[in-house]
């Protein structure tokens, strides 16, 4: 005891003892609400997916949905949404969302990929809606066109997400985000959905086969190198003429300095 | 005498005896030029104007301006079997299945944008130095006309590919054409040969893109060159230069290989951003078809700022006499640039006009000496670089999350309010690099050294300046604003009396200025101090 003592008036001692308190309190606050959370997953894999996703929509959704989805002033109704919008919105991170702002952006998602389907069967319960779809029900690779692909996603989709996918602005802040990095059944999902300022291109409008198309040709621009050199981000002209401005004319101006500079 | 020089001077007087070239060669291989980094921007462009023809020449050899229906066969597979033009199809033969073609494509855009860049760049160093000044007044609108020949050769280039972002370009260029009131409609059948899209508008873009413009920017660049020629070169202020010299060094051997490597330096660097940057990736575009659109379709940044004035538009119609008049197009598509340009032409006169100097100029000045038109240029220079701005609008908005209604809103309440904004603020800086020029002058520079005098007083020892600088400083003439002249000495009242007072006020505003310290003051000074 002596020797700690010895630091008992030290200047460092009192933001120490701060810290480890702190640190104690937090640890024992996450442990404890942490593995009644974990017990209650265990107990639940009993149950049907459909419990579960609902026990996790009480918690993580009903707050602005509604305890039974019906929606309130600040978030809509997810009756007849289908399990196609839950596994879009929750599986690309855009639910819960971060803050209300213009639109929902895409973030790493909060709940793991056997949480989100138990919320897309439970959500899929309160009425008919689009179904769900697994990346290995979608065969793009085998049934998908490249060349049609493109043909289709210049007339459906570039007025918004730009000629290469790279997204593009929409009115008051709103934006169609890039679809480069975006899993195969999310793209679907969005096709069928239309989330947020996106149309629904149903099947009638685009079949599925055509889908399949589109997303070959998304997968085929994401995967394509950058065959003339540095992209400048695929957005068109504007880049370059900032690269031109900047790079370009700076450094012959640099030049047209250094070569004149020791005329005195 | 060696061998070499015998057998060189042989071939010199066989020549020389023939042509008489000896002695015209003399007098301009000795022709001095000044010697300043901004006088090197127009041979930027000059030089990107010659890698223009040179790797503009070798793309035709191979770009076919037809607007055949075909079938993609060649080797980029994501559109293969896609129906296109012929000419789209060659421009992706020229990117993938030429050896060198995709290089000399992206070499050939990169260079169409550092030459309308460094057109800009010379333009502004003309102007702000008042190079445009008698005798130049005719060379300064050849610059102009050659500027708005690049603008729209630059946009013909862009719009022969017949890619989705071209097509684009050339509906807004048929639409801006129609919006022209009466006339509109039957001069875009006449350009088009019908209805847009048309089979022969590529066709006939192709030849005034090659030939056409070339030719024509050729000659006046030919002209542009031989009147600084003739009227020699301009020089900056400085000790022993005057209204009647040139001081600088020779063309030969100096400027010969100064000039010989700043040509291969242009084209180094334009080959550096072709071989390094991509540029129109004509392929990831798709071919054109009027129902498609992509978002982001911008022209290249020259006519960015026209394309910033349309997006800034209001939604004006008006219904007269059974024709629609799109003010939103014809406003800032045609009266706008139509303004500006015939502006840009002829403020040598104008300026010329105001200040009621119609004599002779060789030596630069110093922008803040002439603060009235510094503060033009930085206004002129706002109104464009907001339009520019609104020319990104959508690519600004989704980069730093902004509203692309507030950017455009933004954009057209910044247009009219921020250039006299800039006019004003670059005047009183002007005005104050006068006053600073002035101290610098009278009392030289402070050299931040303290001294405590016998008596306890602090003093702070400024440097006197060199003869020289205080001559770059002085050396300027400040001009006394022009008398009004209501009546003549008759007495009778002046027919002109408007146009004279209306000069009278510009001429006063324009030779607003801190007087610079005269001789008298400098003696005064001198007597004071020692």
């Amino acid at each position: 005891m002596k020797y700690l003592s010895k630091y008992r008036r030290h200047k460092f001692a009192t933001p120490m003892l701060i810290i480890i308190a702190l640190s104690t309190l937090g640890f024992t606050f996450s442990a404890a609400t942490a593995s009644p959370a974990k017990s209650e997953l265990a107990a639940s894999a009993k149950s049907t997916l459909i419990a579960e996703g609902k026990e996790i929509f009480l918690k993580g959704c009903s707050s602005c949905h509604g305890l039974n989805g019906e929606g309130a002033s600040i978030a809509p109704s997810l009756i007849g949404v289908g399990a196609a919008s839950v596994d879009f919105v929750v599986g690309t991170g855009r639910m819960p969302m971060a803050d209300m702002s213009q639109q929902v952006m895409r973030k790493k998602p909060l709940y793991t990929e056997e949480e989100t389907a138990a919320l897309a069967a439970y959500v899929a319960t309160l009425a008919p809606g689009p179904a769900s779809i697994t990346n290995e029900e979608i065969t793009w690779e085998r049934d998908g066109s490249t060349a049609e692909g493109g043909e289709l996603f210049r007339n459906n989709c570039a007025m918004c997400h730009n000629f290469a996918g790279q997204g593009g602005a929409l009115t008051k802040g709103k934006y169609a985000p890039t679809v480069m990095g975006v899993e195969p059944k999310h793209i679907y999902e969005a096709m069928i959905t239309g989330p947020q300022a996106m149309p629904v291109f149903s099947d009638k409008t685009i079949t599925p086969q055509e889908k399949l198309s589109i997303i070959k040709w998304i997968k085929s621009a994401e995967a394509e190198p950058n065959l003339g050199g540095a992209s400048l981000g695929r957005t068109g002209p504007v880049t370059e003429g900032l690269l031109v401005w900047t790079f370009g004319l700076g450094l012959l101006v640099a030049i047209s300095v250094w070569l004149t500079a020791k005329s005195r | 005498m060696s061998a070499r020089e015998r057998v060189t001077g042989t071939v010199a007087n066989y020549v020389d005896e023939r042509t008489g070239s000896a002695k015209w060669l003399k007098k301009n291989l000795n022709k001095v030029f000044p010697d300043h980094w901004s006088f090197m921007l127009g041979e930027i462009a000059l030089y990107s104007f010659v890698i223009l023809l040179l790797s503009g020449t070798f793309l035709t050899f191979w770009f076919d301006p037809s607007m055949e229906h075909v079938v993609y066969k060649g080797s980029y597979q994501p559109l293969k079997d896609v129906e296109m033009s012929a000419a789209y199809a060659s421009a992706l033969n020229i990117s993938f299945d030429v050896r060198g073609g995709l290089l000399m494509r992206q070499i050939h855009h990169w260079a169409a944008l550092i030459f309308m860049a460094s057109i800009v760049v010379h333009l502004l160093r003309v102007f702000f130095t008042g190079a445009f000044r008698k005798p130049r007044e005719f060379n300064w609108i050849l610059g102009i006309g050659l500027l708005t020949l690049g603008i729209v050769e630059g946009f013909l280039g862009y719009s022969l590919p017949d890619d989705l972002l071209s097509g684009t370009g050339v509906r807004i260029a048929h639409a801006i054409i129609q919006a022209i009131p009466v006339v509109g409609t039957y001069l875009s059948f006449f350009a088009f040969g019908g209805a847009f899209p048309s089979e022969i508008f590529i066709p006939r873009i192709y030849v005034v893109h090659i030939l056409l413009i070339p030719g024509i920017m050729l000659a006046l660049i030919t002209v542009h060159l031989m009147l600084v020629w003739y009227q020699k070169h301009t020089q900056y202020p400085g000790p022993g230069r005057t209204e009647k010299n040139v001081v600088g060094y020779p063309l030969m051997p100096v400027y010969m290989a100064k000039a010989g490597g700043f040509f291969f330096i242009v084209f180094g660097v334009t080959a550096l951003l072709g071989a390094t940057a991509s540029i129109n990736p004509l392929w990831l575009y798709g071919p054109y078809t009027p129902g498609q659109v992509t978002a982001g379709s911008q022209p290249d940044w020259y006519m960015g700022w026209l394309d910033g004035l349309v997006r800034m538009a209001p939604p004006w119609e008006t219904y007269a006499f059974g024709y629609t008049v799109s003010w939103n197009i014809l406003l800032p598509g045609l009266i706008l640039p139509g303004i500006i340009f015939t502006g840009m032409a002829l403020y040598p006169f104008i300026e010329s006009w105001i200040t009621g100097d119609k004599r002779e100029h060789h030596i630069l000045d110093r922008p803040r000496n002439v603060p009235n038109r510094t503060a033009l240029g930085a206004m002129s220079l706002t109104f464009m670089i907001v339009a520019l701005i609104n020319g990104g609008n959508d690519l600004l908005a989704t980069h730093f999350d902004l509203s692309i209604n507030q950017i455009m809103w933004g954009t057209r309440i910044g247009i009219i309010v921020l250039p006299p904004l800039a006019f004003v603020i670059t005047k009183r800086i002007c005005l104050s690099l006068q006053r600073a020029d002035r101290e610098l002058v009278l009392h030289g520079r402070e050299t931040g050294r303290l001294v405590m005098l016998p008596h306890g007083e602090f003093v702070e020892v400024h440097e006197e300046l060199t003869p020289e600088k205080k001559w770059l400083l002085t050396q300027h003439e400040q001009a006394a604003p022009i008398e009004l002249e209501l009546v003549d000495q008759a007495g009778v009242r002046n027919p002109k009396s408007f146009r004279a007072k209306l000069q009278a006020r510009f001429s006063a505003a324009n030779a607003e200025a801190v007087a610079k310290p005269t001789a008298q003051e400098l003696k005064q000074l001198e007597n004071e101090h020692h």
